[in-house]
């Protein structure tokens, strides 16, 4: 049973990591600030959401597990917002030039 | 496991190109992002350095409220227009890397000339933990055994809102800073506020609170609970509160006054200034630290704020 | 499995670290801005990583308090970057 957890463990955090890989590819070679906010977004939601995923069965206590649900929600909404936020600055930016 | 080496000596050189950065950059957001990048960094190589207090402070108050001082800052002086920053000389930037390059050598040659095994008080700083009841030796260095220099660094950030405050026209004196954000407030900020700030206030809480035990403390809990102030500030849900109020100038002067009044108490109930009753002492430091808490929370909103910009109401 | 956990922290701190690079070639103040987001984003993983790996107390904490003070940064930022369309009335006099 453990080994299978780890092994989910494994496969989860090694997407994760995946996504950050692409999520930093993708701000550097992307050609417009649009697109490569696009790609910090999936870095931000799938990157640390796989990491956590992958972190859960390693917890000690349910605290623990809540507090890393918590760290992960609280990304979620923060990244996805501020994605918003960003995306508007952007095309005003657009707009006024 | 011979891979910590490695991804210490990658976080070393990060950081300092990042720093090398910030110096190089040309203008003042490239720079200020920098910095605050420099200040995540920094705060990894602390977690590295097993000092996740030190690792809090850095992430929260070095690169996250300082950075977004100087980035309202500057965007202030940018939209204030025809203030061309005086570029430095060449002769003054020399000064200035030779300066910088004389301390650092300064304390590196120290950190390297430290006999083996480095003098240290962490032990007897341990001892004297069951005394105070604490768990969290940092807290107790900063509470219990140096605590009047705390209460003094609460007193210099109270100066320091006084300094931002007397910049302002004598007509001004009274009013209310301009507002932190801009016009036409977004739905997705608002959104992001209603969200975030209740959950951000629960975790300053909570990590003051864990503070006593484990890594944590006033400063943290109190710079996240600023932080959520200044969201809900950006957002233009509220305005900053006019520089005359009652409540903000007593919510600033709590934290320093209230640790002041519990040392003269300590003379007559303790024997000693500044000392704390045994026995009474870990009670006596959360109350303490709760109104530094808020002072902590209302003094650097103030200082990102700035000067007041408002006439006070007739 | 802890130095497997290590090693996916050092990676992605590599990772972000590459994406700094933007702070440097980024045309506009926003692009640097998302390469800060990605390395904050970045760094609270890897946290999280290490305070599985490891034993240092009260790093899920520093996680934590890092994902507050991220999005407080990026609103501040985003708030006060140069984008500015026709600007509000209330410019205060300077």
């Amino acid at each position: 049973m453990s080994v299978a957890l780890d092994l989910f463990s494994l496969v989860a955090i090694g997407l994760g990591a995946f996504f950050f890989f692409a999520g930093a590819v993708g701000l550097l070679r992307f050609p417009d600030s649009l697109t490569r906010l696009h790609a910090l977004t999936k870095a931000d939601n799938l990157g640390l959401g796989l990491v956590v995923l992958g972190l859960l069965p390693r917890v000690e206590s349910l605290l623990d597990a809540l507090r890393l649900i918590a760290i992960w929600a609280l990304i979620q909404v923060s990244g996805a917002s501020t994605a918003q936020l960003i995306g508007r600055a952007l095309s005003r930016r657009g707009a006024a030039e | 496991m011979n891979l910590l080496p490695v991804l210490d000596l990658g976080l070393a050189i990060l950081v300092l190109a990042v720093a090398g950065w910030t110096i190089a950059a040309r203008e003042a957001f490239g720079a200020v992002v920098g910095y605050v990048a420099y200040g995540l960094l920094l705060s990894i190589v602390w977690v590295r350095l097993y000092a996740p207090d030190v690792a809090l402070t850095e992430a929260a108050i070095g690169s996250g409220v300082t950075g977004v001082l100087l980035v309202t800052s500057g965007a202030r002086l940018r939209r204030a227009g025809g203030v061309e920053a005086a570029a430095p000389g060449l002769s003054q930037r020399v000064l200035a890397a030779a300066l910088a390059v004389l301390v650092a050598a300064a304390l590196a040659a120290v950190v390297l000339m430290l006999p083996e095994p480095p003098p240290t008080l962490a032990p007897e700083a341990r001892e004297g933990l069951a005394a105070t009841g604490l768990g969290n030796p940092v807290t107790a260095v900063l509470i219990a055994y140096r605590s009047f220099d705390t209460m003094l660094e609460k007193v210099v950030l109270l100066l320091a809102v006084v300094g931002v405050w007397s910049v302002a026209s004598d007509r001004f004196w009274g009013g209310a800073p301009a507002p932190l954000g801009r016009a036409r407030p977004q739905g997705a900020l608002i959104f992001l506020d209603q969200a975030l700030v209740p959950l951000g206030i629960l975790v300053g809480i909570h990590i003051f609170w864990v503070g006593a035990d484990e890594p944590g403390g006033a400063f943290q809990g109190g710079a996240i609970l600023a932080a959520m102030w200044m969201i809900v500030m950006i957002a233009r849900l509220t305005g900053p509160p006019r520089v005359g109020a009652r409540w903000l100038r007593l919510a600033l002067i709590a934290g320093p006054a209230v640790f002041l009044a519990v040392g003269l108490a300590g003379l007559g109930i303790a024997g000693n200034f500044f000392a704390y009753p045994a026995g009474f002492a870990k009670p006596i430091i959360l109350f303490i630290e709760a109104f530094m808490v808020l002072t902590i929370a209302v003094t650097l909103p103030m200082l990102v704020a700035g000067p007041p910009r408002r006439s006070p109401e007739p | 499995m802890n130095s497997v956990l290590l090693v996916a922290a050092g990676f992605i701190l590599l990772m972000v670290a590459a994406g700094l690079v933007r702070v440097l070639r980024g045309p506009g103040d926003v692009d640097r801005m998302m390469a800060v987001q990605l390395l904050g984003t970045g760094g609270i993983a890897s946290l999280l990583l290490i305070a599985s790996a490891t034993t240092v107390a009260g790093v899920e904490d520093v996680a934590l308090g890092l994902a507050l003070l991220a999005a407080f940064a990026s609103i501040a930022f985003v708030n006060s970057a140069e984008t500015d369309g026709p600007e509000s009335s209330e410019v205060d006099p300077g």
